[in-house]
C-alpha cells in the first residue's frame, strides 16, 4: 500500500468529501423510469447513477434454467464502459458475475418464490457512473424496480455500506475512501422483517469495529428505506378528488 | 439445479437439526475431518490437496514473472483462479467459469488478499518494472459441501508449501540462479462458513446440509483475531444477532483450526 | 390488537397494516403473528379482514376467467396464445374443430393464424401445466372487429361495478358491446368510431379514477352530457 499523504478524515472528524462520520451522501429515487420494462427504477447515490428495469413474471429462457416448483430470478449487474474513470470493456468482468450473484440472493429473499412455479423474473442493472458503494445503490434501484413490476414482495431491500477510513468507523464509503480505506462492508437489509440479505467485507476489522460497521449500515439503509417508501407512492399517487 | 435430496431426507436433516445432532453424528458447530497433503504435484511450485469429509480440493501455486500493477509497483502480483471440474459432481459441467466458481474464488481471494499474508514487497524484484506473479488455481475435485472452507484450507496450504526461484539482477538483467527461497507467507488466514437451517447455524456445511439450508456467511479471520474477509450467500437472510453469532464462531473454529493445523 | 392504517391509506411491500386477531386479504401476508403489504396499493378491512387493492399487479390465471389473447404460433395440434399473463396460454385444436383434423399445419392456420385477436375461457390450470383454453361457448371465439385497450388487471372489477352496475350502464350510453378480459384486456365494438370512442374515453377514466369517491356520479354525468353533445351536434346539421 502507498505511503498516504493525505488523510481521508481529519481531526475535527471531518471527511475528504466534506462529510461526518455518519452522514449519507444524497440520494435521489424514481420509478417507472422506463416505459417498455414492466417495473423500472433509477437511483442516483452521491455520484452513482444506475438505472434498475425488471421483466416478468414471464417464461425462463433457456428452458432448461426453468424449475418446476418456483419462480427462478436472474440479476445482471452490469457497469458502462464511460461509468469508470479508465474506461472499461464492456465485457462482463468476474467482478460483475460475483456482483450479479450477491444482488439476486440479497433480492430473493423479499420474493414469493414458491407462488409462481416455472416462471422467471429478469432485473437488469445499469451502472451510468460509478463512485463507489454501486452493489448497493443497484440493491436499493432493483427492488424498486420489482415493486413497481407489481411483483409482490415482503418487504423492499435496501443497501448501504459502511466501512473503516483511517482510524474512524464511516457511513457510506466514496470511491477514494472504498480504494484508500481500511474497510469496506457492503450491506442489504429488509427493514420490516430485521433480515440482512447481503453481506460482505473487505478489509480488515476487529470484531468491535465490525459490529458498529453493521450497526451504521442499518442505519444507513433504514434512512434510505423512506426515501424508497416516498419514490414509489410519488409515482402511485392518489390522484386529487376531483370537484364537480 | 435439480435437488439431489428427497423430501423424506430434508425432513430428517431438518428434525436432527432440531435436536441439535447431524445426519453424521456431529454436533451442530463440529467440522469434518480434514487431512492435508502437500507438494504433489512437483511441476508446480506448490501445492497441496484437501480432505475435508469427503470434499476434496487440489491447489497448484504456479509462480511467474510479470509486471506490477500502476498503482502498486514495489508489490508483486496475486491472482485466484477457481475451477469446479466436472469430474466433482454430477452437477458441474465443463465450460468456462460460471457464477459459483468466480464467487469462490473471488472470496478466497479476500482472505488471502485482505490478511495480507503474503510478503508482497518481498516478491519485488524491479521497482515499476519485474516481480513475481503469484498464480493460485482451485481445483475442485469433489464436491461434498462447504468448498469455500476446502478451498480456503488447500490454498493456504499450498501457499505454505511453494518455493520461489532464486534470482540476480546484474547489469539489469534477470538470471535465474540455483536453488529457491519459501514464498514469504505472514500469517495464516482462516475460512469458516456457518450454514443457517431453520434459524440454527451450523459450521461445514455438508453438500445434502447444504439442499437444505437457506443461506450462509463466510468469515475469514487472522491470528491477532480481526476479521479480513465476509461473504453472505443463498436465497436467505439472516437476523443481525445471527450475524455477530456466526462471526464468533468463526473466531472460534479459527483459533481450533489453526491449532490442530500448528499454523 | 391494532391495526396501523387509516381507510385507503397508500402502502408499500412490507409496510405493517395489523397485528393480532385479523385475517390477511389480497396483497397481504403473516409473518410473525403480523399482517404486512406485499403490493403497492390502497389497504383497508372489511370486519376482520385487512386487504389492499393493488395499483400495480399482473393477471395470474384462474380457471373459468373470460380472457382476451393474441395467437402467437400456430402448432401441430392448436395455437399458443398470448394472455399477457406470465405462462403462455394453449388453445387445442379439437376445442375449435368440430370434427376430428388430421394433423396438417395448413388447415390451422386458415382457422386461426399468428396475430389473430380470441375472446376465450380458462379450462384448466394449475402449478405443473400452461393454462390451457377452450372458446366453445356462446360468445368466445375470433374477433373480428371492435377497439382493443388494456388496462391494469386490477382495475376491471371496478369497471364492472357493483353487480355489473358500471359496464351495464356504459354499454347502454354507448350502445357499444364491450367484452371484459380479466387478464385487462377489453374489446369494445360499436357501431359508430365515436361510440367506440366515448366507451374507451370512460373506461380510460375509471381505470385513471378508479379509487377516488364519486366516481360513479361523474361517469354517468360524463356519459349523458356527450351523449347530448352528440344529440346537439346532429341538430346544428
Amino acid at each position: 500500500m502507498n505511503e498516504k499523504t493525505e488523510k481521508l478524515i481529519d481531526k475535527k472528524g471531518i471527511r475528504s468529501d466534506g462529510r461526518k462520520a455518519d452522514e449519507l451522501r444524497p440520494v435521489k429515487l424514481q420509478v417507472g423510469v422506463l416505459s417498455n420494462a414492466d417495473g423500472s427504477a433509477y437511483i442516483e447515490h452521491g455520484k452513482n447513477k444506475i438505472l434498475a428495469a425488471a421483466f416478468g413474471p414471464r417464461e425462463v429462457h433457456p428452458k432448461h434454467l426453468m424449475q418446476a416448483d418456483r419462480m427462478v430470478l436472474k440479476v445482471r449487474y452490469h457497469m458502462a464502459p464511460f461509468s469508470v474513470q479508465e474506461r472499461k470493456s464492456p465485457a462482463p468482468s468476474r467482478r460483475e458475475v460475483e456482483l450479479s450473484k450477491v444482488i439476486k440472493e440479497s433480492l430473493e429473499p423479499a420474493l414469493f418464490l414458491e407462488l409462481y412455479p416455472r416462471t422467471g423474473v429478469d432485473v437488469f442493472v445499469e451502472v451510468l457512473q460509478a463512485d463507489g458503494g454501486t452493489r448497493c445503490a443497484a440493491i436499493t434501484a432493483a427492488a424498486l424496480a420489482i415493486a413497481d413490476s407489481g411483483v409482490p414482495m415482503r418487504d423492499l431491500v435496501v443497501g448501504c455500506a459502511a466501512g473503516k477510513v483511517d482510524d474512524t468507523v464511516v457511513l457510506d464509503l466514496y470511491d477514494a475512501e472504498d480504494k484508500l480505506g481500511i474497510a469496506d462492508v457492503p450491506v442489504a437489509y429488509m427493514p420490516s422483517l430485521n433480515a440482512i440479505t447481503l453481506l460482505q467485507m473487505d478489509g480488515i476489522l476487529e470484531p468491535a469495529e465490525f459490529e458498529k460497521a453493521v450497526n451504521m449500515a442499518m442505519d444507513g439503509c433504514k434512512k434510505i428505506y423512506e426515501m424508497q417508501k416516498e419514490a414509489l407512492k410519488t409515482k402511485y399517487m392518489v390522484v386529487k378528488e376531483v370537484e364537480e | 439445479m435439480s435437488s439431489l435430496v428427497t423430501k423424506v431426507r430434508l425432513r430428517q436433516i431438518e428434525q436432527l437439526i432440531e435436536k441439535g445432532k447431524r445426519l453424521d453424528d456431529r454436533g451442530l458447530l463440529d467440522t469434518r475431518e480434514i487431512k492435508i497433503e502437500q507438494g504433489l504435484i512437483e511441476k508446480a511450485e506448490g501445492s497441496a490437496r484437501v480432505f475435508l469429509g469427503k470434499t476434496e480440493v487440489l491447489v497448484g501455486v504456479k509462480v511467474g514473472l510479470g509486471e506490477p500493477f500502476p498503482d502498486t509497483p514495489n508489490e508483486g502480483v496475486l491472482t485466484v483462479n477457481a475451477e469446479l471440474v466436472p469430474v466433482a459432481s454430477p452437477h458441474f459441467e465443463p465450460g468456462p467459469p460460471d457464477e459459483n466458481s468466480i464467487e469462490l474464488a473471488r472470496v478466497v481471494d479476500r482472505g488471502i488478499r485482505e490478511s495480507k499474508c503474503i510478503d508482497n514487497e518481498k516478491l519485488c524484484i524491479e521497482p515499476g518494472k519485474k516481480v513475481f506473479v503469484v498464480f493460485v488455481d482451485i481445483y475442485v475435485l469433489n464436491h461434498d459441501g462447504n468448498l469455500i472452507d476446502a478451498s480456503a484450507i488447500a490454498a493456504m496450504a499450498a501457499l505454505l508449501n511453494t518455493k520461489m526461484p532464486n534470482y540476480e539482477v546484474k547489469d539489469g538483467e534477470l538470471k535465474i540462479k540455483q536453488g529457491y527461497t519459501p514464498l514469504p507467507v505472514k500469517n495464516h488466514p482462516v475460512t469458516v462458513t456457518t450454514g443457517k437451517i431453520n434459524g440454527h447455524l451450523i459450521t461445514d456445511p455438508w453438500i445434502e446440509e447444504e439442499q437444505v439450508m437457506d443461506s450462509r456467511i463466510t468469515f475469514a479471520t487472522k491470528e491477532d483475531g480481526t476479521i479480513c474477509a465476509i461473504q453472505k450467500g443463498g436465497s436467505g437472510y439472516f437476523t443481525p444477532q445471527q450475524i455477530l453469532e456466526a462471526s464468533k464462531i468463526a473466531l472460534d473454529k479459527a483459533v481450533e483450526l489453526r491449532k490442530k493445523l500448528d499454523w | 390488537m391494532p391495526t396501523f392504517f387509516e381507510k385507503k391509506q397508500l402502502v408499500t411491500p412490507g409496510e405493517l397494516l395489523a397485528e393480532g386477531d385479523y385475517l390477511p386479504g389480497e396483497n397481504t401476508y403473516v409473518e410473525g403473528g403480523k399482517i404486512y403489504a406485499s403490493r403497492i396499493g390502497l389497504v383497508d378491512s372489511d370486519n376482520k379482514k385487512v386487504n389492499v387493492v393493488a395499483l400495480r399487479a399482473f393477471y395470474m390465471p384462474k380457471m373459468g376467467d373470460i380472457v382476451i389473447g393474441t395467437v402467437i404460433e400456430v402448432g401441430f395440434n392448436g395455437w399458443t396464445i398470448d394472455i399477457k399473463a406470465p405462462y403462455t396460454a394453449m388453445l387445442r385444436a379439437s376445442d375449435v374443430l368440430s370434427r376430428p383434423f388430421k394433423p396438417q399445419n395448413d388447415e390451422l392456420s386458415q382457422v386461426l393464424t399468428a396475430g389473430d385477436l380470441i375472446v376465450a375461457k380458462i379450462a384448466t390450470f394449475d402449478r405443473a401445466h400452461d393454462p390451457q383454453l377452450t372458446v366453445g361457448e356462446p360468445g368466445l371465439g375470433k374477433i373480428t372487429r371492435g377497439q382493443i385497450l388494456h388496462v391494469t388487471p386490477t382495475k376491471i372489477p371496478r369497471i364492472i361495478g357493483r353487480k355489473g352496475s358500471m359496464i351495464s350502464m356504459i354499454k347502454q350510453e354507448t350502445n357499444c358491446q364491450i367484452i371484459l378480459g380479466l387478464n385487462g384486456v377489453i374489446l369494445v365494438t360499436g357501431k359508430t368510431l365515436d361510440e367506440e370512442e366515448l366507451a374507451i374515453s370512460v373506461i380510460r377514466k375509471i381505470e385513471e379514477e378508479s379509487h377516488t369517491s364519486g366516481l360513479t356520479d361523474r361517469i354517468t354525468h360524463l356519459l349523458k352530457e356527450k351523449k347530448i353533445g352528440k344529440v346537439e351536434e346532429n341538430k346544428v346539421e
